[in-house]
Parts: C-alpha cells; sequence; structure tokens
C-alpha cells in the first residue's frame, strides 16, 4: 500500500490529475453531453455511480485472480486485466441496470440514458486500471473513483455552462459549434496546469 | 434632409444614456496602468520600454489582422481600432512577461491574446476569458524557460546579436543587481525537505524582501509585478471612474490574506506572511486589473463576491502548494471560465418580483 494520505488522493484525483483536463479520458461524454447543463449534470452522476461500482469489482478480480501469483506459483493473468475489466465492467453496468428499473425505478429515470452510454467509456476503464497501478488498497480505490468522477463533473459542468453562453456569443460562422467547444476546452485545460505539481 | 430639433425627436426608453462607453472605459483602463509602466520602465530600464512598445503594438495590428479576417469594412475596423481594447490587451500583456522576453515571444504572445483570446469567440465582448491571461498561460507552458524564474536575469540577444554576445553586452551594461523573483525564492525555501534549512531561507527571504521594498517595487520579477504602489495608483483612478467596483478585488485580496495567513499563524517560521504574499507577484495587477475585466466577470454583485473569493483561494493554494510560484493568472483563468454558472446560479432578483419571505 502506497504511502498516500486522503485528502492528497482526493485533491490530486480532482485538481492535479483531473480525468479531462490532465489525463485526456472521457473526452467522447465530455464532448457529447456538454451542450447543456442538466445533460451535463445527469452524465456526470452517471459516472460517479459507475466508477466506483467499477473499481469496486475490479479491484478483487486484479487481486485475486489476475495478479501474479495469485491463483498459483506460475500463474501471472496480469495480462487479461485489459479485456476482463471491460468485460466485467460491461456487464455489471447491465445488471446494475436491470436491478435499478424494477428496484429504484426513480434513480433509473435519473440516470437514464446515461447509464448505458458511460459505460464502455474510456475513463472508467482508465480509472479501474489506474486505481490498481498506483497500487492503492481498496478503499483507497473507491475514494479515488468517487474523486476522479468528482473532476469529471467539474469538468464538464464548467464546460457546459461555457458552451450555453458560447451559443449567444457572435463566434465566426467557420468555428460555430464543435471547432469552438474544442479551443474553449484547450483553455480550460490551459489554466487547470496551473495546479500542476499541487502538494508534490 | 433637415435635423430635427431635439425637443421633438420622439424615442422610446431608455432617455436617459449613461456616458459609460467602450473607448471611454478602455481608454481609462490603459491610462490607469500607466504608473505600472512607468515604474517597470524606470526598474527594468529600455527592454521594459520595448516590451511594452512591441506588446502594444503586435496586439493593435493582430486586432486588425483579426477584423480583416473576418471580413469587417475598413470604418467598422478603424473603429474597433480606435477603441482601446486592444491597447489595454497590450499594455496588460506586456505587464504579464519578464523584461528579458525575447522579441517574438512578445509576437507570439500578442497573436495569441487576440485570436485564441478573442476573435476566434467573437471579439469585443464575446470571449470568455481574458485575452491578455491567455496569452501569458499559453506562452508560460509553451516556453517555460522563457517565462520562469530564471528568464527574469538572464540577458537576451536583440535583433541579430548573438547570445554570446549579448551576455558580454549585460556584463558590461549592468547597473543593477538582479535575483530571482520574491515568490520563486519563496518557493524554493519552502520546498527545502530539512525543516532547519527550510525555516532558515523563510528568514534570510524576509531580510533580502522588506516590506518597504515589496511595496515601492525595487524586487524583480514581469514588468507589471515590481511596484505595489504604482498599480494601487492605477486602482485608484479606476475606482474614481466608476470602472471598477469593490466586488471582485477585495474579497480576493481578503480570501488570500486568509487562506496565506491560516497556515502562517499556525507555524510562522516556515510560512511568508500574508503582506508579502499580498505585495508579491502579480496579485495586485490581477486583481486590480485583470480579475476585474468587465467582459469576463459575473455580471451579478453577488456573482462578483464569489468570483474573486474563488480567484482568491485558488491563488493562494497554488503558491502555497502548488508546482508554480504564481497562480493568479491560472486562478483568473479558471474562474473566467466558471463565469457563464456563476451568472447561471447568482442572477440578481427581477425588479418588482415577489422575494422569497424569509
Amino acid at each position: 500500500m502506497p504511502d498516500v494520505t486522503i485528502p492528497g488522493l482526493v485533491l490530486a484525483a480532482i485538481l492535479v490529475n483531473n480525468v479531462v483536463f490532465a489525463q485526456f479520458l472521457g473526452i467522447c461524454p465530455y464532448l457529447g453531453v456538454s451542450k447543456r447543463l442538466d445533460t451535463a449534470l445527469g452524465m456526470g452522476m452517471a459516472v460517479v455511480f459507475v466508477m466506483v461500482m467499477a473499481v469496486a469489482i475490479t479491484w478483487p478480480i486484479q487481486h485475486y485472480l489476475l495478479a501474479p501469483g495469485a491463483l498459483g506459483e506460475e500463474i501471472d493473468l496480469s495480462y487479461l486485466s485489459t479485456i476482463a475489466f471491460i468485460l466485467v465492467i460491461a456487464s455489471l453496468v447491465q445488471l446494475v441496470e436491470i436491478v435499478l428499473k424494477k428496484v429504484l425505478p426513480a434513480l433509473y429515470q435519473a440516470l437514464g440514458i446515461y447509464l448505458p452510454l458511460i459505460t464502455t467509456n474510456c475513463a472508467i476503464l482508465g480509472v479501474a486500471i489506474l486505481a490498481h497501478r498506483q497500487q492503492l488498497s481498496f478503499l483507497q480505490g473507491l475514494i479515488f473513483a468517487a474523486a476522479s468522477a468528482v473532476g469529471f463533473i467539474l469538468a464538464i459542468m464548467l464546460f457546459a455552462g461555457l458552451r450555453e453562453s458560447l451559443e449567444q456569443r457572435d463566434v465566426p460562422e467557420s468555428l460555430a459549434g464543435a471547432p469552438i467547444a474544442f479551443i474553449t476546452a484547450g483553455i480550460l485545460a490551459m489554466a487547470f496546469m496551473g495546479f500542476a505539481g499541487l502538494g508534490g | 434632409m433637415t435635423e430635427t430639433p431635439r425637443e421633438l425627436t420622439v424615442t422610446s426608453s431608455p432617455h436617459l444614456a449613461g456616458e459609460d462607453s467602450v473607448p471611454r472605459i478602455m481608454h481609462g483602463v490603459w491610462l490607469a496602468l500607466l504608473p505600472a509602466a512607468f515604474a517597470a520602465v524606470f526598474v527594468f530600464g529600455y527592454q521594459a520600454l520595448v516590451v511594452l512598445l512591441l506588446a502594444t503594438l503586435g496586439c493593435v495590428i493582430a486586432e486588425g489582422l483579426m477584423l480583416t479576417l473576418r471580413g469587417f469594412s475598413w470604418k467598422a475596423v478603424g473603429r474597433s481600432l480606435t477603441d482601446g481594447s486592444a491597447i489595454v490587451t497590450g499594455v496588460l500583456l506586456a505587464l504579464n512577461l519578464p523584461a528579458s522576453s525575447p522579441w517574438w515571444l512578445v509576437l507570439v504572445g500578442a497573436l495569441v491574446a487576440m485570436s485564441l483570446g478573442k476573435h476566434l469567440f467573437g471579439g469585443l465582448g464575446n470571449n470568455p476569458f481574458n485575452p491578455a491571461l491567455v496569452a501569458r498561460v499559453f506562452l508560460l507552458i509553451s516556453f517555460p524557460t522563457h517565462m520562469v524564474a530564471s528568464a527574469y536575469t538572464p540577458p537576451v540577444a536583440g535583433f541579430g546579436e548573438s547570445s554570446e554576445k549579448a551576455a558580454a553586452r549585460y556584463e558590461e551594461q549592468v547597473d543593477a543587481r538582479s535575483y530571482a523573483t520574491p515568490l520563486t525564492a519563496l518557493q524554493e525555501a519552502i520546498e527545502k525537505s530539512d525543516p532547519e534549512e527550510a525555516r532558515a531561507a523563510i528568514a534570510e527571504l524576509r531580510r533580502n524582501y522588506p516590506m518597504w521594498h515589496l511595496f515601492v517595487g525595487n524586487i524583480g520579477g514581469s514588468l507589471g509585478e515590481v511596484s505595489a504602489l504604482a498599480l494601487l495608483l492605477g486602482a485608484l483612478l479606476l475606482f474614481w471612474r466608476r470602472s471598477i467596483t469593490w466586488h471582485i478585488p477585495i474579497p480576493l485580496l481578503l480570501a488570500v490574506l486568509l487562506t496565506t495567513g491560516l497556515p502562517w499563524l499556525l507555524a510562522p517560521d516556515s510560512f511568508a506572511n500574508p503582506l508579502f504574499h499580498l505585495l508579491s507577484g502579480g496579485l495586485l495587477l490581477g486583481a486590480f486589473f485583470m480579475a476585474t475585466d468587465m467582459v469576463t466577470s459575473p455580471v451579478s454583485p453577488r456573482g462578483m463576491v464569489v468570483f474573486g473569493v474563488g480567484i482568491g483561494v485558488i491563488t493562494a493554494v497554488i503558491r502555497l502548494w502548488g508546482g508554480y510560484p504564481e497562480g493568479i493568472s491560472f486562478a483568473i483563468l479558471m474562474m473566467n471560465g466558471a463565469v457563464p454558472l456563476l451568472d447561471k446560479y447568482f442572477k440578481p432578483a427581477k425588479f418588482g418580483a415577489a422575494g422569497r419571505r424569509t
């Protein structure tokens, strides 16, 4: 277990190594559903949910099945982790979706289409892999996942607000829409570079 | 056609127009920046003057270029060039650069400010981020060797001059001792792993940078970082002309004082005192001249206060624990990004709307 403090871990995941601004993971939902604030928030919530679930399920799999020496002296299945994680996360979320629909229809309605959408997102897989690459404990992994998701919410909410306001601005026709969104995202990422080395 | 007599003109409201206009505000801002510019030229000599002129000229030319590319008529281009907004961005950009900036760095900055920072979003009034700061952060992360601590001391070759020759010339002409900026020195002190050494470094820092020097401006730094006195003079002018209100700068400065003051109260030996933070770096320049940019700050007073506090806290956090010695430019850019959200959540109550009973 590495020597990290919980506040340090949380701050690093939200600000310094922000999934979107610093690691460029999860760019597809970041650009895809940031046109309006409410959809952005819905997506953010789905990310929190799925990210924590994903780490909760992949951590034991990595540790008790795939890690070198977990199943026996000579067995090393760590090369399987990427494909195993994808498979497990996708099927898990499908399962959770079915259960939610029956048990908690309100939450299911709130997360809506974003739940299946986010399942195969690179940010989810990325955080699951990062959690075990940093050799975090199970609890640290869950906190890391939640904090990363909060970082994603921060990024997508800022961006959605900007994009909503951009619609009222006199953006040159050739740049309206996606191009100016990319430029805005770039400037935001530049601003967040100010946190580089925070606490390090 | 005969002119209708004033008394007979019929128009809809409003009938009382304020005297504020874009040229009046913009020309006021760069006038208010002149004391700081003079201080910079006084401290750094002709190099500072070259940077100032180059940045201003570069911004004006880039503005003209962008407007022409966007297909404006000559008349509209002329009107935009004389409204003073490009001059403000140019002077602000220069004040954000070290005096030793090579000429191309200044020109790249001017082009980035006017294109990426302003005209890609639709020009004056449409840019979500402060153009001068977009340029500064762009240069800071693209050409770190020219923008960080070491850039404040070594000589830079002039037009067509080899760097060795420039170094020799510099040795001959040097008439002032140059050293690291106060904030860089502070960061080096904080990062010492041995607590004893760190304490000694902080004590030395206190000797090297008496408050009076920080206030008057006898220190190293970017052009606009040297003289707190000159910046305050300019800020007073802006307050007097009502171009800015207290809602952004004062909460911002208070937030920096509080955030840097708490650790200092707990361990006065290992942290610089809050006054040092207040007077060093680009804090005053940012607080009074860049965070208050009307276009890129919130509309409502409550939003402004939150905006200011946010900038202050982020600045202090980057200074105390971050990898960069100074954080104000990053902080303002980040909060610029949050302005649409602040405007949304801190809407002023509609006139005549029933208020919530409390």
